[in-house]
């Protein structure tokens, strides 16, 4: 049991990654009830974005003063992107079936991993992301926290607490949240409906950003294909912690982190279990919690409203 | 409702058919009647030349490309000139099973070099094998792809005709790795890890097989999932189970950053694999140094034969924008030896090439035998090259260095 703190460390920092991404789907999904199975794109847009940030400044700016930078320019990349996918791809489809901006979301998710394969710079391969220098901070004996996972631990926290605090208390939040219930009845009251959904992929991808720069520094390199991955993986967190609900995803976030930590290290060890464990097998195990916790709770864990529109 | 969607599916499907072969006999008449002018074949490429693996891939693919030019300098089969047929398959089987089919479908290939990877060439042996065309792979390492399923068991049976490679296999390549790790480095509990694909299984399979049969201890073993990049969990692991090594199979990619991760959890412990880590990429996968980390790959080092300076000096005169990499110089090989199956088949049959030439060519290639940039290239009755060198390479520098080539003995 000495090596369960270090999972739960281990799979925190993965899960607080996994739900800042999952925000994105969240609040989209909660105002328009669509999945935008572009955002793992958004995401490694906004890693691009960065990257690009950093080749610009000149290599004597350390990576602690150019990280600011490096998120303001892999917000602006991806918040472009996808403001700009709100509004070409999907608000024309906004009346057509439900099927058809899900296509559509899948169409452009292939599209911008193309276009990054073939337009930027060397991306045919992984390009290499700046990571802190030095070891790993040893807090105990058996328990190492890494350079790199500071980064995402310490933004996770401080994004929920602004996003929080911007749906409950300013104006455009309430708003968020009336056109959420009803967008019909919102639009009557006064609301532009048509802004509100764009602050929604806004506030989706500069979050996106945020956790591109953090899987750049885990990984210490980022790729065209990095989105689907974490996007697929960001979804199931979203839909665990109940989709539409902002605290949700980012507790689906977390739980599925160390669900897949745990589940790497500890199924083994159950009699009988040996070959089921492992890294081969953890996706499995999310997916069973998934399933488990649909059975149990099929609005997700913290999920309001009943999934009935997905 | 369902039957006439089927229906349609069916004419659709046969209509294209019908194009397909009307196409390919339309074709055909190019190849074969052109008596005394020149004729050109085309030697098929099929590797990854985009995505992660590409590379491995874009040397592969220039390697044949100077083999060709090379060969039509030299006017090395009189009447045929030669050219290339390159395609990608993002080392997916699916797309490498369509290559195939594009291959086969085009007339003027006469052989084809690939793939890189093992899992594709599973899918695209059955396409050549039906059309009798040529396979030499320069990379492939897999046992089964010309042994058989149950090679393990001792009962060997060649699969395909059609199917070649210059590469040795895994059955060689793992069992070396465990030799050297066991004798030479001196580690005695290993963890290993695989990416559950066919060459990174199948190669870390025969390392613990051997690894276990000289007396060493398997400290556990887990598996990854390819284009993840998250493995601290693993790393975590390999740290408490006290292991002094790590054997990964698998591909550079993800190798890096598992090595890259192990050593940030704080076990300082070198990893080892096979030909797929020995890459650039591998060092460079993460900000880690890798210095210590070992790879075993097939062949002696390029540089340091003397049958491989010409292709190093050709190679860099002929302003190729990547470097030839691990399998170039089995890639030349494997082009060479399709030229010379041809040159064959052109001298047995008066001088020119005949209208179908596709199994005279194959016939010729199980007899090939000259001296190429590698060494001695020849076939033994599986497809297999006759060829086991090998040699460990190690980072020192941020850069891999070759640290012993020896000849694999049973």
């Amino acid at each position: 049991m000495h090596e369960l703190p270090q999972t739960l460390l281990s799979g925190l920092a993965l899960g607080a990654l996994y739900g800042l991404i999952a925000i994105g789907y969240t609040m989209v999904y909660g105002i328009v009830q669509l999945i935008n199975f572009a955002h793992g794109e958004i995401v490694m847009i906004g890693g691009f974005g960065a990257l690009t940030v950093r080749l610009w400044l000149p290599d004597s700016v350390p990576l602690a003063a150019a990280l600011p930078l490096m998120l303001l320019g892999g917000a602006i990349a991806s918040v472009a992107v996808a403001t700009a996918a709100e509004r070409f791809a999907y608000r024309p489809l906004r009346d057509a079936p439900r099927l058809a901006p899900l296509i559509t979301a899948i169409g452009l998710s292939i599209a911008l991993q193309q276009i990054i394969w073939a337009f930027y710079p060397d991306a045919k391969k992984s390009r290499g992301f700046p990571q802190f220098q030095g070891d790993a901070f040893e807090l105990t004996g058996s328990i190492h926290l890494q350079r790199d996972d500071l980064f995402v631990l310490a933004a996770a926290p401080l994004c929920m607490l602004a996003l929080g605090l911007f749906v409950a208390k300013s104006r455009t939040g309430r708003a968020m949240q009336a056109t959420a219930q009803d967008p019909d009845t919102a639009r009557l009251m006064g609301i532009n409906t048509d802004r509100i959904i764009v602050i929604a992929f806004a506030i989706g991808g500069a979050f996106a950003a945020v956790a591109a720069v953090a899987q750049g520094l885990r990984a210490g390199q980022i790729n065209f294909e990095m989105g689907f991955i974490l996007g697929l993986k960001a979804f199931t967190a979203a839909v665990l912690g109940g989709i539409g609900n902002i605290y949700g995803a980012m507790l689906g976030g977390v739980v599925l982190g160390i669900a897949e930590a745990a589940s790497t290290t500890y199924i083994q060890h159950i009699p009988g279990m040996q070959q089921l464990g492992g890294g081969g097998w953890k996706d499995v195990w999310a997916f069973v919690l998934l399933i488990v916790v649909l059975l149990v709770r099929p609005q997700g864990l913290l999920g309001e409203r009943v999934a009935d529109r997905a | 409702m369902r039957h006439r969607s089927l229906l349609v599916l069916t004419t659709a499907l046969t209509t294209t058919a019908l194009a397909l072969s009307a196409c390919g006999s339309r074709d055909d008449k190019g190849g074969g009647d052109s008596g005394g002018k020149q004729t050109t074949v085309a030697i098929g490429i099929d590797a990854p030349l985009t995505g992660s693996l590409s590379p491995f891939g874009q040397g592969i693919k220039n390697s044949v490309d100077l083999a060709v030019k090379t060969a039509n300098k030299n006017n090395e089969v009189k009447g045929v000139t030669f050219k290339t047929v390159a395609l990608d398959d993002q080392a997916v089987p699916g797309t490498g099973q369509q290559n195939a089919a594009k291959l086969v479908a085009d007339k003027s290939v006469v052989g084809m070099v690939g793939p890189m990877n093992s899992g594709v060439a599973q899918s695209m042996q059955g396409v050549f094998a039906k059309a009798d065309l040529t396979q030499i792979s320069p990379a492939n390492t897999n046992p089964a792809l010309t042994q058989g399923d149950n090679w393990a068991k001792g009962e060997k049976k060649r699969p395909f005709a059609t199917y070649f490679r210059t590469a040795t296999t895994d059955i060689i390549q793992g069992r070396f790795a465990a030799q050297y790790f066991y004798k030479d480095a001196k580690k005695k509990k290993v963890f290993v890890v695989d990416d559950k694909q066919t060459y990174g299984a199948g190669l870390a399979a025969i390392f613990i097989q051997e690894f276990k049969r000289l007396g060493g201890e398997i400290a556990g073993t887990d598996h990854l999932t390819v284009k993840e990049t998250d493995f601290t969990a693993i790393a975590n692991k390999i740290k408490n189970s006290g292991a002094d090594s790590v054997y990964f199979g698998g591909q550079f990619p993800e190798g890096g950053l598992l090595s890259d991760q192990v050593k940030k959890a704080g076990a300082r412990i070198p990893l080892m694999g096979g030909d797929g880590i020995y890459n650039p990429g591998f060092v460079t996968a993460s900000g880690e140094n890798n210095d210590g980390d070992l790879g075993t790959s097939v062949g002696y080092p390029v540089e340091e034969l003397d049958s491989a300076k010409a292709f190093v000096t050709n190679y860099n005169a002929g302003g190729y924008k990547d470097p030839y990499a691990t399998y170039g110089g089995y890639s030349y090989d494997a082009a060479w030896a399709i030229i010379q199956a041809v040159k064959k088949t052109v001298a047995d049959n008066n001088g020119k090439l005949p209208a179908d030439p596709r199994a005279k060519i194959l016939d010729a290639v199980g007899k090939v035998s000259f001296d190429g940039v590698t060494g001695k290239v020849s076939f033994d009755q599986y497809g297999d090259t006759t060829n086991k060198q090998l040699t460990v390479y190690q980072v020192t520098n941020g850069a891999w260095k070759s640290v012993k080539s020896a000849t694999f003995q049973d």
